[in-house]
C-alpha cells in the first residue's frame, strides 16, 4: 500500500519534462515571430540601413520621434484613428444593446433565428469583400445615392466625402458587427431571472420601466466590462476595412495610425520612421490595456488575463 | 377604457419592435443580395445601375468568364492550402501549449515563465515593419510558409483552449495516471475527446482567420501568381474603387475601361465567399457558443 502511493505520487511529480517538451514547440515559434521582431523595434532609434542590418546601422536617438510630433499630418492621423475607433465602439456597443433587448422581445421563432442568422454573417465576411458591397451600395450613382434622389436628397459621394468617410467609415462597420456584438448581450439577458420581471409587472411597471429597472441593471455588469476592455481599441482604427475603402481624396478625414505606417513605413520603405510611429502606438495602446485590466479587476472581479 | 388603450399601445409596441427587427435583418441583408444580383446581371444593366436585388437581364457569363481565369483558381488553390497548413499547424501547437498551462504552477514547475512570455506577446508586439523584416531575413518571402508560420500560435486561442482544460475534473486524469498513463497519453485519450466543441471553435477561428486575411499576402508576395485568393480579388478591386471614390461615377468609369468588371468582379467576391456560407452553420453552433462561454462564463 505504502509502495503503491509512493510509486503513484513520483509519477504524479513526474511528467514536468514532458510538459516542457510539449510547450517548447509552439515557444519557439513565439520566439521567432513575436520577440524577435520586439528587439527589431531598434530600429525606431536607429537610421536603418537594410543593406547594414540592425547591429550596423547608425543610432539617431529619439530623432525620428522628434521628427512625428514635428509633422502636421501626425495629429491628423492621431486625430481621426481616434475618432474612428471611438465611434466604432460607441455605436457598436449601442446599437447591438439595442438589438438584444427588441430581439429578445421576438416571439415568433422562426422570424428570431432568421434575423440571427443574417445579422451575424457579415462579421465572418473578409473587409476586401464587404468593401465591394459597401463600393456598389454608396457610389455616385448606387443604390444609396438612387432611394436618397427618389426623396429628393444628393447625390452623396460618401467615399470621397471628407465631410462622410468618417460617418461612412463607422456605419459600415456597426453594420457588420452590431449582430455578432449582440450575442453577448442576448446571453446577459436570458440569463436575468424572469421572477424580477414578474415582479414587477404585478406591481404596474410598463415594459419601458421594466427595460430600465430590470433588464439594463441585469446586463450592466457585462455593459461595463466589455466597454473596458474595448477601451484599448481606441488606436485600432480598422486597417483593413480603411485600406480597403480609402484613398487619397480622403486621406485628411480617413487616414488612420496603421495605413500611415503601412504607407509611409513600408511602401515608402521609410523603415526607421515607419517603427517609430508605430512603436509610440504600441505602448500607449499597453498602457491602456494594463490601465483596462487594473479597471475591470477592481469593479468587476472580473478580468482580461 | 383605461385597459383597452393599454392593451392597444403595446399592441403597438409590439408590432413596432417586429418592424425595426424585420428592418435591421433587411437593411443587413439587402446589400449582400446586390452583389449576388449585380453577378448575374449583364454589363449593360450593371454600368446603367439598375440592379437592385434581382438580376437585371439574368446572364451567367461571369461565371464562365471566371471559370477562364487561371489566376483566380490559383489563388484559391494557394488560400485553400494555407488554410489546411494554418489550421494542423495551430491545433497541434495550441493543444501542445494548453494542456502543459492549465496545469497548476506546482505541478509544472516554470508555467508562470512560459504564461508570461505568451500574455506579453498578447499585449505587445513589434509591429508590421519589424514583423515584415523578420519574416523577410528568414527567407520566407514569396512562399506560402510566409502566409503560415508568423499566426502559427493564436495566442487567444490558446488562453481559451487553457482555460476549457482546467474545467476537466481532475479526477479523469488521476485515474489514468494510477493506470500508468503518460501525461501524452492523458492529453490524447482523456482531454481531447472530452473538448471537442472547445477545438471545433479555435479551429473556425483559425480558419476564419486565414481564409479572409488579405493583408500578409499582400506585403509578403512580391508577385500576384503567389497571391492567397483575398489579396488577388483585392488587387482587382482596389483601383476601380480609387477611380469611383474620386467622384468618376461608373457610366464614365466603363467607357473609360470600355467594358463593365463589375459583374465579374462580383462573381470573384460570390465565389470566394461559398467556403465560409458552406460552413456557416458550424460558425453559428461553435463559434457563437465559443464567444458566449468565454465571456460571460470565466
Amino acid at each position: 500500500m505504502q509502495q503503491r502511493k509512493r510509486t503513484a505520487s513520483k509519477r504524479l511529480t513526474n511528467p514536468n519534462l514532458t510538459y516542457h517538451l510539449m510547450i517548447l514547440p509552439g515557444i519557439i515559434f513565439l520566439l521567432i515571430f513575436n520577440y524577435t521582431p520586439m528587439f527589431g523595434l531598434v530600429m525606431a532609434f536607429q537610421d536603418y540601413v537594410p543593406a547594414k542590418g540592425i547591429f550596423g546601422s547608425d543610432f539617431v536617438g529619439f530623432q525620428h520621434f522628434a521628427y512625428m510630433f514635428s509633422l502636421p499630418s501626425i495629429g491628423r492621423v492621431f486625430t481621426n484613428t481616434i475618432v474612428i475607433a471611438g465611434g466604432k465602439i460607441i455605436f457598436n456597443t449601442l446599437l447591438a444593446i439595442v438589438f438584444a433587448i427588441l430581439l429578445n422581445e421576438v416571439r415568433v421563432r422562426w422570424l428570431k433565428k432568421s434575423v440571427q442568422t443574417i445579422v451575424y454573417l457579415p462579421n465572418f465576411l473578409s473587409w476586401v469583400v464587404l468593401a465591394s458591397v459597401v463600393v456598389n451600395m454608396f457610389n455616385l450613382d448606387g443604390n444609396v445615392n438612387q432611394i436618397l434622389e427618389s426623396f429628393g436628397l444628393g447625390p452623396f459621394n460618401f467615399l470621397g466625402s471628407n465631410q462622410l468617410f468618417r460617418p461612412l467609415i463607422i456605419g459600415t462597420d456597426v453594420w457588420k458587427s452590431f449582430g455578432f456584438n449582440s450575442i453577448v448581450y442576448l446571453a446577459a439577458i436570458t440569463s436575468i431571472d424572469p421572477g424580477l420581471h414578474e415582479a414587477a409587472s404585478i406591481d404596474g411597471a410598463n415594459w419601458w420601466r421594466r427595460i430600465w429597472h430590470v433588464t439594463l441593471p441585469g446586463m450592466l455588469p457585462i455593459i461595463l466590462l466589455l466597454a473596458i476592455l474595448n477601451l484599448p481599441n481606441i488606436l485600432n482604427g480598422g486597417f483593413d476595412q480603411i485600406y480597403n475603402l480609402y484613398s487619397p481624396v480622403v486621406y485628411q478625414s480617413g487616414d488612420i495610425i496603421d495605413t500611415y505606417v503601412y504607407r509611409v513605413g513600408l511602401m515608402g520603405r521609410d523603415y526607421s520612421f515607419g517603427t517609430a510611429v508605430g512603436l509610440f502606438k504600441s505602448i500607449i495602446g499597453l498602457v491602456l490595456i494594463l490601465s483596462a485590466n487594473q479597471t475591470a479587476k477592481k469593479f468587476t472581479e472580473r478580468q482580461l488575463f | 377604457m383605461n385597459l383597452q388603450n393599454k392593451s392597444l399601445a403595446a399592441k403597438i409596441g409590439k408590432a413596432l419592435i417586429y418592424l425595426i427587427i424585420i428592418f435591421l435583418g433587411l437593411v443587413t441583408l439587402l446589400p449582400l443580395l446586390n452583389i449576388v444580383a449585380i453577378s448575374l446581371s449583364s454589363s449593360g444593366a450593371v454600368t446603367a445601375n439598375a440592379v437592385g436585388i434581382i438580376p437585371v437581364n439574368f446572364t451567367l457569363e461571369p461565371y464562365k468568364m471566371l471559370v477562364d481565369d487561371p489566376q483566380f483558381w490559383r489563388s484559391f488553390g494557394i488560400s485553400v492550402q494555407r488554410v489546411f497548413l494554418s489550421l494542423g499547424l495551430n491545433m497541434i501547437l495550441i493543444i501542445l501549449m494548453a494542456y502543459p498551462l492549465s496545469k497548476r504552477k506546482s505541478e509544472f514547475k516554470g508555467r508562470s515563465i512560459y504564461m508570461n512570455l505568451l500574455i506579453f506577446a498578447m499585449l505587445f508586439n513589434g509591429g508590421m515593419i519589424p514583423t515584415y523584416l523578420v519574416v523577410r531575413n528568414l527567407g520566407l518571402l514569396n512562399t506560402i510558409w510566409s502566409l503560415v508560420l508568423p499566426s502559427a500560435v493564436p495566442v487567444f486561442s490558446v488562453i481559451l483552449m487553457m482555460n476549457f482544460f482546467r474545467g476537466v475534473p481532475k479526477a479523469l486524469e488521476e485515474a489514468a495516471i494510477i493506470d500508468g498513463a503518460t501525461p501524452m497519453q492523458v492529453l490524447l485519450r482523456v482531454y481531447l475527446p472530452i473538448s471537442i466543441p472547445s477545438l471545433a471553435t479555435v479551429a473556425l477561428f483559425s480558419i476564419v482567420g486565414s481564409w479572409n486575411d488579405f493583408f500578409s499576402g499582400l506585403i509578403y508576395m512580391t508577385r500576384t501568381s503567389n497571391y492567397p485568393l483575398m489579396t488577388y480579388i483585392q488587387s482587382l478591386t482596389v483601383d476601380i474603387q480609387q477611380m469611383i471614390q474620386q467622384g468618376i461615377n461608373s457610366t464614365n468609369l466603363s467607357e473609360l475601361m470600355g467594358v463593365s468588371d463589375r459583374n465579374l468582379n462580383a462573381a470573384k467576391i460570390v465565389v470566394s465567399s461559398i467556403p465560409l456560407i458552406l460552413i456557416y452553420p458550424l460558425l453559428q453552433k461553435y463559434f457563437i457558443t465559443g464567444i458566449v462561454v468565454g465571456s460571460v462564463k470565466e
